[in-house]
């Protein structure tokens, strides 16, 4: 094991699958030998694959995406970067019309191994058009797989399994994990998708968290302890596939859900797991479903209305308390 | 010149396409169709004259009005008819339907219905090309009303940079749906927009097919070298209206004589028999053969059972990753 961060962790990834398969390349905005990509994940893959596999493409969202799933329905495996999450929205069309759909529409006569990547998540202070988390919107699309790692280990078996895997993958990256450290193997692995991490067990309420939410609910469950509540705190990994067993069993064991994503609360990541819960494990709750998530406003600027806006350790510590006493 | 066997070629071929469309206007008619249909009937010289330059293995890319796309590039009509009737035994097991036709084994990559999204997708796969170092091409086909979205900039501005080998065919019918193009563009031929992106751009008659086979003729040939895209819009019009139950009552009346008296079919025809190259009689008996091929067609996909309903949820993921409770 050796300790890394998720920043090169990703890159770790790219580069051991690009150097496995020579059908696997880059392509996105600024990816290359100048800025390594806005958040330095591709940096020096330019430099050891060449500008062939590690393209810069001109600002232009929907082309990028749509190249990618050209690409991939042709036998190649091509990894899109999309600088920052809110701007999916300009490629919304070939994401959720054409990479999702196309498998099906064609009657399952073709793959589309595509990988998007892109970082979701407030914090900072860069405003509306660079914060918003929207995975929802991606979990909603059939055809999509949704993977959300919140840690090394995770974000470099969940990429591997990603470019292996035969799905289009939407990979959310969250901004604030980059610098994040943790333990990885030094040999190769993959993480499947559509299998949860209990990433701390506990007996008297489930927690469930995703991206960067993980880390304040393990810290809440820390603090919590000290108070004789004990938490456990369920990482799905991936939204799509979603490992409802995983949840369901841990909210049968404790009979209590809090559910914290950083995305806004109106049908939100946590109304689907509300839902799932509700309907699946409604017998055995002892209290009402929690949620924990951000009010349903864009993301401000000024750095105590956005710190307002994200949901902190203070919100998911009251939160358990409601639901336990 | 091109030989007497591929004119003949092209001549049953756009034959083949315009037989077919008369009969799926005649079954939606008998409410046999479910959904819409936009028919290619009047735009054959179009996929023919540009698919007539394709290997088997090179690509193609279609619209919602792509039935003449697939048959121009080989398509087999029982498998496009049983489709468009919602059939098990079409070539997307009915999930697709008349607007999204593929058929990979030919390199027919598909029809998207959204209007312009096909673009970005052809140059990825002339991306692919490339960087797998086959010599095949992509012929994209697409409106002169998708030529106002922004993937098609977006997209040609990416082939012209990485000289992807791609020819875009702009299929000029003046409407989109019902709007006249002199209503959303200044300009009147969408092949000047080439210039912008540093690319050959070429305006030619798409009802004329030799004219539409010698442009693609140099375009692919310049794409298979590696000399990067081109831009083909080639004029032409459509016979009915955009979809079903559209009588195109914005087109005025003698524009839509002119057009027809420039059907692209009877002008091939002329052009044969003076050259030679087909008799009134060989003509007939092809267009019996044709009529005969379009009925087995409908035949087979009459007959073909309609899909299981659970079948609704397959497809939507390749399975072996999903080791999930989902």
């Amino acid at each position: 094991m050796k300790e890394t961060t998720v920043r090169d962790a990703l890159r770790e990834a790219l580069r051991e699958e690009m150097k496995r398969d020579k059908t696997v390349f880059l392509l996105g905005e600024d990816i290359g030998r100048y800025w390594g990509g806005a958040f330095g994940v591709t940096k020096g893959l330019a430099e050891e694959f060449g500008d062939e596999r590690v393209r810069d493409t001109p600002i232009s969202e929907s082309a990028i995406v749509g190249v990618g799933v050209g690409a991939a329905i042709t036998g190649m495996h091509p990894i899109a970067e999309i600088m920052f999450g809110d701007l999916s929205a300009l490629a919304m069309d070939q994401i959720c019309n054409q990479a999702a759909k196309i498998r099906y529409m064609f009657g399952g006569q073709v793959k589309v191994p595509l990988v998007i990547r892109t970082p979701f998540g407030a914090g900072v202070n860069i405003a509306s058009h660079h914060s918003q988390s929207l995975e929802a919107w991606f979990m909603h699309t059939p055809g999509l797989h949704v993977a959300v790692p919140s840690t090394p280990y995770d974000a470099k078996g969940l990429l591997k399994a990603a470019i292996r895997g035969d799905n289009p993958v939407f990979f959310v990256e969250h901004k604030l994990l980059y610098p994040v450290k943790g333990m990885i193997p030094e040999e190769d692995y993959i993480v499947p998708f559509g299998v949860a991490d209990v990433k701390r067990e506990g007996e008297d309420v489930t927690i469930f968290a995703t991206l960067y939410m993980v880390h304040k609910a393990l810290s809440a469950a820390e603090k919590l302890k000290k108070e004789g509540i004990s938490a456990e705190v369920v990482d799905p990994r991936t939204l799509s596939p979603l490992d409802k067993l995983t949840i369901v069993k841990s909210v049968k064991k404790t009979g209590r859900i809090v559910i914290v994503t950083e995305d806004c609360k109106t049908t939100g990541v946590s109304a689907e797991i509300a839902a799932i819960v509700a309907e699946e494990a409604f017998d055995y709750l002892d209290a009402p479903i929690k949620r924990v998530a951000e009010p349903d406003t864009p993301i401000p600027f000024s750095p105590p209305l956005e710190q307002f806006v994200i949901p902190d350790e203070k919100s998911i510590i009251n939160a358990v308390k409601e639901t336990v006493h | 010149m091109v030989e007497k066997a591929k004119l003949i070629e092209m001549y049953k071929c756009m034959l083949q396409i315009r037989f077919f469309e008369e009969k799926v206007f005649e079954l939606y008619g008998q409410n046999l169709v479910p959904g819409t249909i936009h028919l290619y009937a009047g735009e054959e010289a179009v996929a023919v004259g540009v698919c007539a330059n394709l290997h088997r293995d090179d690509y193609i890319t279609s619209t919602h009005r792509g039935h003449g796309h697939c048959i121009a590039k080989g398509a087999d009509l029982g498998k496009i008819m049983a489709e468009i009737l919602g059939k098990k035994t079409g070539y997307c097991k009915g999930k697709g339907g008349s607007m999204h036709i593929a058929d990979f084994s030919i390199g027919m990559l598909g029809a998207t219905a959204v209007v312009g999204a096909g673009i970005p997708i052809a140059a990825g796969a002339a991306l692919s090309i490339k960087l797998r170092g086959t010599d095949q091409v992509v012929a994209c086909f697409f409106g002169e009303g998708a030529s106002n979205q922004g993937t098609f900039h977006e997209s040609l501005n990416i082939a012209a940079i990485w000289g992807l080998p791609v020819v875009f065919v702009c299929e000029n019918n003046l409407y989109a749906m019902g709007t006249r193009q002199n209503i959303v563009m200044t300009i009147e031929n969408i092949a000047d927009r080439a210039v912008t992106y540093g690319i050959p751009g070429i305006t030619v008659d798409g009802n004329e097919v030799l004219a539409v086979y010698e442009a693609a003729s140099k375009a692919v040939n310049r794409a298979r070298q590696g000399g990067g895209p081109t831009l083909i819009e080639c004029k032409t019009y459509r016979q009915k209206g955009h979809s079903r139950f559209d009588p195109a009552a914005y087109r005025p009346k003698n524009e839509v004589e002119e057009w027809l008296k420039k059907d692209p079919i009877p002008r091939f025809k002329t052009k044969l028999i003076e050259i030679g190259a087909l008799t009134q009689e060989e003509d007939e008996k092809l267009r019996h053969k044709t009529a005969a091929a379009v009925e087995e067609a409908v035949k087979f996909a009459m007959e073909s059972p309609f899909p299981q309903q659970k079948e609704a949820l397959e497809d939507v993921y390749v399975e072996e990753e999903s080791a999930s409770s989902k």
